[in-house]
């Protein structure tokens, strides 16, 4: 068996697709934070609790009324996005003007309150849920063995995250979203409805968040603190990228994945940290982050 | 009492506006009105509330009192996007060019708020320098493309009542000559156009009449053609 740098390579090629996997679930969600934070000047800390929310929709929908995973797929994230209408119409837009801080502290409010209530009925032991049919088993690729699902996970997540990435960059739509982070008053002076837009954004954004809970739901247990594990370290993901950017986010949040899975074979003691530890040396280089405008 | 013919003719009528940033009562009671086809300027010092007039009219401000109709409709109370509904464009002091959109993204952002607008080949046609560079970045143009993007950006819309704040500002002569002639055409094309302007002699070349505002209030009407009887008044109210 040929092995690289003493590695071998079933291992390495393993990370790199753990890391790929990770850095599929960071881009969506800081994809999420990040379009988010440009039209409502929110950090949406619920974000993690709405992705747990995905999962547990999936997961209730398979359970309660024998729907599977493709109809979830579609059906969760239109769960989830209804959920942060509610959220944007009765809350958020009340905090509009006020200091971001209200909006940190409103949305951590928020992600309790979801997560407890899913303690509360469930437990925190994690609910199995199953791998479709279509995506069960895998393939011998030589160099490494690919489960099925791990690899539709990788590429469902980076169609989204382009099809995200050209919705706001390259249609009509998108437009009057990059106008209205930059000038709010003004595009709505023009007779666009910025605060029908700014709801419209929010529940797609938060959809993602739905759509990953339920692409993770069949790898990971399905678990009411799944979210809050996850969101610290995209937060740090979206501080790495800069909040300003979509593609950055898209590209950080995967290129951030492989290097904790280079990390975890190369010095696996420092794989929990290392995506902080690169958090901390971009805050003090490049504050804006590494796809920040600085204004 | 008005007769008939003003009532159908009047297309902007502000009665006893009052308005307010926060706290601070800035527009103390401002009254004019502007007919169909007319251009028509606001004048006066800095800070005498020219351009909280034009914010007010689009429903900017965080409060505003009194009346406020274009054709009939009250826009007081109304949100921005149903104010520009009306068939009101708007060019802000600022330009208000977005960075993050290219120059014809930027060219097509507002939507269509009525039937007889320009083309875009009407526009470009207008700007063809736009048209030229409609790939770049919206505020990579110079300060006068940027301006007339601005302008260009709201003759597709349809409106008809288009609000100007300040175009000419910073801007080299040739170009302020440009711009005079580009609102010339759009006079002739029947806009009917509000004109925040300082450049006195250029304002001159284009208005029909002209509203001396003061201290937050119209204080003094101007035609066009009594400007020169005019003048010494005028550079009082002006402080030149
Ligand atoms: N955002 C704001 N908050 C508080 N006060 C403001 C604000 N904008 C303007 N003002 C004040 O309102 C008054 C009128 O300002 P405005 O901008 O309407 O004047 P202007 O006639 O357009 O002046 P200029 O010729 O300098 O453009 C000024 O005293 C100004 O200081
Ligand atoms: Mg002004």
């Amino acid at each position: 068996m040929m092995e690289l740098i003493g590695i071998p390579p079933q291992a390495l090629f393993g990370q790199l697709l753990l890391g790929l996997i990770n850095g599929a679930f960071y881009a969506l969600l800081s994809l999420g934070l990040a379009v988010i934070f440009g039209m409502l000047g929110v950090i949406n800390f619920a974000h993690g609790a709405l992705y747990m929310l995905g999962a547990f929709v999936a997961w209730l929908l398979f359970q309660e009324l024998g729907v599977g995973y493709w109809p979830a797929l579609i059906l969760a994230p239109l769960v989830v996005a209804a959920f942060g209408v509610v959220l944007e119409r009765t809350m958020l837009s009340r905090i509009a003007k006020m200091d971001p801080l209200y909006g940190l502290l409103l949305t951590f409010g928020i992600a309790l309150v979801v997560e407890g209530l899913f303690r509360h009925l469930y437990g925190v032991s994690g609910q199995p849920y199953p791998v479709p049919d279509a995506l069960q088993g895998g393939t011998n690729l030589g160099f490494m063995y690919l489960p099925t699902y791990r690899a539709w996970v990788v590429v469902a997540s980076l169609a989204v995250c382009l099809g995200t990435w050209y919705a706001i960059e390259r249609t009509k739509l998108g437009s009057y979203l990059r106008a209205a982070t930059e000038k709010p008053q003004l595009v709505q002076a023009f007779g666009v409805n910025v605060p029908l837009l700014v709801t419209g954004t929010y529940a797609a954004a938060v959809a993602l968040a739905g759509f990953a809970g339920v692409l993770a739901a069949p790898m990971y247990q399905v678990n009411p603190l799944m979210g809050s594990n996850l969101i610290i370290v995209v937060f740090a993901v979206v501080v790495i990228g800069g909040m300003g950017s979509i593609l950055g986010a898209v590209i950080t949040g995967f290129g951030l994945g492989l290097v904790e899975g280079l990390t975890k074979v190369f010095y696996p003691e420092a794989a929990n940290i290392v995506i902080f530890v690169i958090m901390a040396i971009v805050l003090l280089v490049k504050p804006a982050g590494l796809f920040g405008r600085t204004t | 009492m008005p007769d008939a013919a003003t009532l159908t003719r009047t297309l902007l009528s502000v009665r006893d506006l009052h308005g307010f940033y926060g706290e601070s009562h800035v527009l103390h009671g401002v009254n004019f009105q502007v007919a169909e086809g007319e251009v028509v300027t606001l004048i006066g010092r800095n800070g005498v509330g020219k351009t909280t007039t034009l914010r007010a009219i689009m429903g900017l401000l965080d409060r505003q009192q009194g009346s406020i109709q274009v054709a009939g409709t009250e826009l007081v109370g109304l949100r921005p996007d149903k104010i520009a509904r009306v068939g009101i464009g708007y060019v802000p002091d600022d330009r208000g060019i977005f960075a993050s959109l290219s120059v014809e993204e930027n060219l097509m952002l507002p939507p269509v708020v009525k039937q007889g607008g320009l083309t875009v080949e009407e526009v470009y046609g207008l700007f063809p320098r736009l048209k030229e560079r409609r790939k770049s970045q919206g505020t990579k143009l110079s300060g006068g493309e940027q301006q007339m993007l601005s302008i260009a950006r709201i003759l597709r819309t349809g409106a008809n009542l288009l609000l100007l704040d300040e175009p000419t500002e910073g801007l080299a002569p040739v170009i302020v000559q440009q711009i005079g002639d580009i609102i010339r055409q759009l006079k002739a094309k029947g806009f009917t156009i509000l004109l925040v302007e300082q450049n006195f002699h250029f304002a001159s070349t284009l208005a029909d009449r002209h509203y001396v505002m003061e201290d937050g209030k119209v204080v003094d009407m101007i035609p066009n053609d009594r400007l020169e009887a005019e003048a010494e008044k005028l550079a009082r109210y002006l402080g030149v």
